[in-house]
């Protein structure tokens, strides 16, 4: 039996269509934050590798690098959902999606697995660039694999939520500077929350970035703040949460269906 | 008897204190051609909205071809096809692949894309197939949005004022391929500002004023029933009785136009003319349109 009926078809071409549109540009969804990365990557390798050890041996460049992966994929897949949902609320062609059959948890499904993918991908293209520079072992690709997925589908739903919210591009970009930024570069991507003052360290197990990025990172080095379980637990309960909610926002109708 | 393709029972609307609908019954039959017309504000959009599922009804139900919008919104949605007002369209994909993946959303496949060429050619739109939608012109883009609707060839079809600023060469064009389809059994629902197109296209129409129907029968009962004449008499000398007052519709220097609703008062209006001492210099007879019938409904207070 194929995959593709009709049943599933509807939501299977309106995930191909969520793909096409970030792929048709991928020079600015894909190229773009790569290379940021890998700015990023240059000049704090260059500034601190040989002057901050964070675990025995695992030089800074190599501990940078899933910080990194993971702070490029969470963005992406933010933009990815948030950005595709802003945007055809402004330009009003959301409503050849909302005439459609489409449920709304097909609705969701589609954008969301568009969303994971951008992030996914964006992730993976960095690692593959980091290995010219840097030898970068995985320990446990299991959990890797777990923390890629788990932090692309809760950005990609938290993103899910910004574009219904949202209006305007502005209140969207609102999102990504106070909130997503902020949190990221406060979640260990450049450090270990180890080397931070007590006070930090306790509000830093408030974010849940932090869990995403240490979890990630666990993958790669067998080695991490906490452990990769608690880590699991707490990204899978945000994940549910924001599942949860941005389920019921589409359900209601909320800002999409008067 | 067969399904109505569009039933509608006392479909009311309330945004805040506003009543947009306040209680709208409406059947329209499969393969019929309706009109529906009123002022901006008569609640037009807000049914068809209704109906395409963009709004929920405050009170009442709606269904499309025997399907309730808001319970079976499924089943409803597969057979209706919405033209919508504004020129809306995705920037980052050409013509065809958006009416592909228009038809995919609908769960159509490679089945439909004979279809999809057809519609592409019937709208003049071969040219532009692989162009992207934001390069089009706007007639261009108005043909693709009528084009998005009809992807899924649904047995429904809605056009929301689509001829808005649209030129005369497109609009016949759209036309020709619209009653093409009505012809072949499509329900056609169209609401237009253009009186001229609902009386030349429709033949029922429906008209809307502050959210209530006003008027609902046969474009042809419509234009008996209202309005059946217009008078036109220019004035060599003299002035208009105040006897036929009541019955000017407008005035235009000496040309007076009165609005018959029988033949027989154009005798009255010679005799009361006469009387008056006034010399006819020309008279004309007219048959009233759909407009003269729209003014007296809703163009009153």
């Amino acid at each position: 039996m194929s995959l593709i009926n009709e049943q599933t078809r509807g939501v299977f071409t309106l995930f191909k269509k969520e793909v096409l549109r970030f792929w048709r540009v991928a020079f600015q969804t894909i190229a773009s934050p790569v290379i940021t990365a890998l700015l990023y990557l240059l000049i704090f390798s260059h500034v601190l590798e040989g002057r901050v050890q964070i675990y025995d041996d695992v030089p800074y460049t190599a501990f940078l690098i899933p910080g990194l992966i993971m702070m490029s994929l969470l963005q992406n897949a933010f933009a990815n959902s948030s950005s595709s949902l802003v945007q055809s609320k402004v330009m009003g062609n959301i409503v050849f999606i909302l005439l459609t059959p489409l449920t709304y948890l097909q609705f969701f499904l589609a954008f969301l697995a568009a969303a994971i993918l951008r992030g996914l991908v964006v992730g993976l293209s960095i690692y593959l660039v980091a290995l010219f520079f840097v030898d970068m072992p995985v320990v446990h690709l299991s959990w890797v694999m777990t923390f890629a997925f788990l932090g692309s589908a809760l950005l990609g739903t938290f993103g899910i939520i910004a574009g219904i919210w949202s209006d305007r591009f502005d209140q969207m970009a609102a999102f990504q500077n106070f909130v997503i930024v902020p949190l990221t570069f406060l979640s260990g991507v450049f450090y270990s929350i180890h080397s931070l003052p007590p006070v930090w360290q306790a509000i830093s197990k408030f974010n849940p970035f932090f869990y995403m990025i240490d979890g990630f990172r666990y993958g790669f080095f067998g080695k991490g703040d906490i452990s990769p379980w608690v880590s699991f637990a707490v990204v899978s309960t945000f994940l549910a949460l924001l599942v949860v909610l941005s389920l019921k926002m589409l359900k209601s109708g909320y800002k999409l269906r008067g | 008897m067969t399904l109505p393709a569009i039933k509608i029972d006392n479909v009311q609307k309330h945004f805040g204190a506003l009543h947009a609908l306040k209680g709208i019954d409406l059947t329209v039959q499969q393969g019929e051609f309706f009109g529906l017309l009123g002022p901006n504000g008569a609640g037009k959009s807000t049914l068809i909205n209704i109906l395409a599922g963009l709004l929920r009804p405050t009170n009442g139900n709606a269904a499309i071809m025997g399907h309730d919008v808001v319970s079976d919104y499924q089943a409803a949605r597969l057979v209706l096809g919405v033209v919508p007002q504004e020129l809306v369209f995705d920037p980052f994909f050409n013509v065809r692949e958006m009416l592909r993946f228009q038809a995919g959303y609908f769960g159509r496949g490679k089945e439909n894309d004979a279809w999809v060429d057809e519609v592409i050619e019937s709208l003049g739109l071969s040219d532009k197939a692989y162009t992207n939608m934001r390069k089009l012109s706007g007639g261009m883009k108005r043909r693709a949005l009528i084009a998005q609707a009809l992807a899924h060839k649904p047995p429904v079809i809605v056009l929301d004022e689509p001829t808005a600023g649209v030129d005369v060469e497109l609009r016949q064009l759209m036309w020709s391929f619209i009653r093409k389809l009505n012809k072949q059994g499509h329900t056609i629902i169209l609401t237009t500002h253009y009186l001229e197109e609902a009386e030349e296209l429709c033949s029922r129409v429906a008209m809307m004023k502050q959210g209530e129907i006003v008027a609902l029968d046969t474009t042809a009962n419509l234009l008996s029933k209202f309005a059946a004449k217009n008078l036109s008499v220019q004035l060599k000398s003299g002035h208009l009785p105040s006897s036929l007052l009541p019955m000017l519709k407008h005035q235009e220097a000496t040309v007076f136009t009165l609005a018959l609703t029988e033949l027989n008062q154009v005798e009255f209006a010679l005799s009361e003319l006469r009387k008056a001492g006034a010399e006819v210099e020309d008279i004309q007879i007219n048959e009233a349109d759909l407009e003269d019938v729209f003014l007296s409904l809703v163009g009153g207070a």
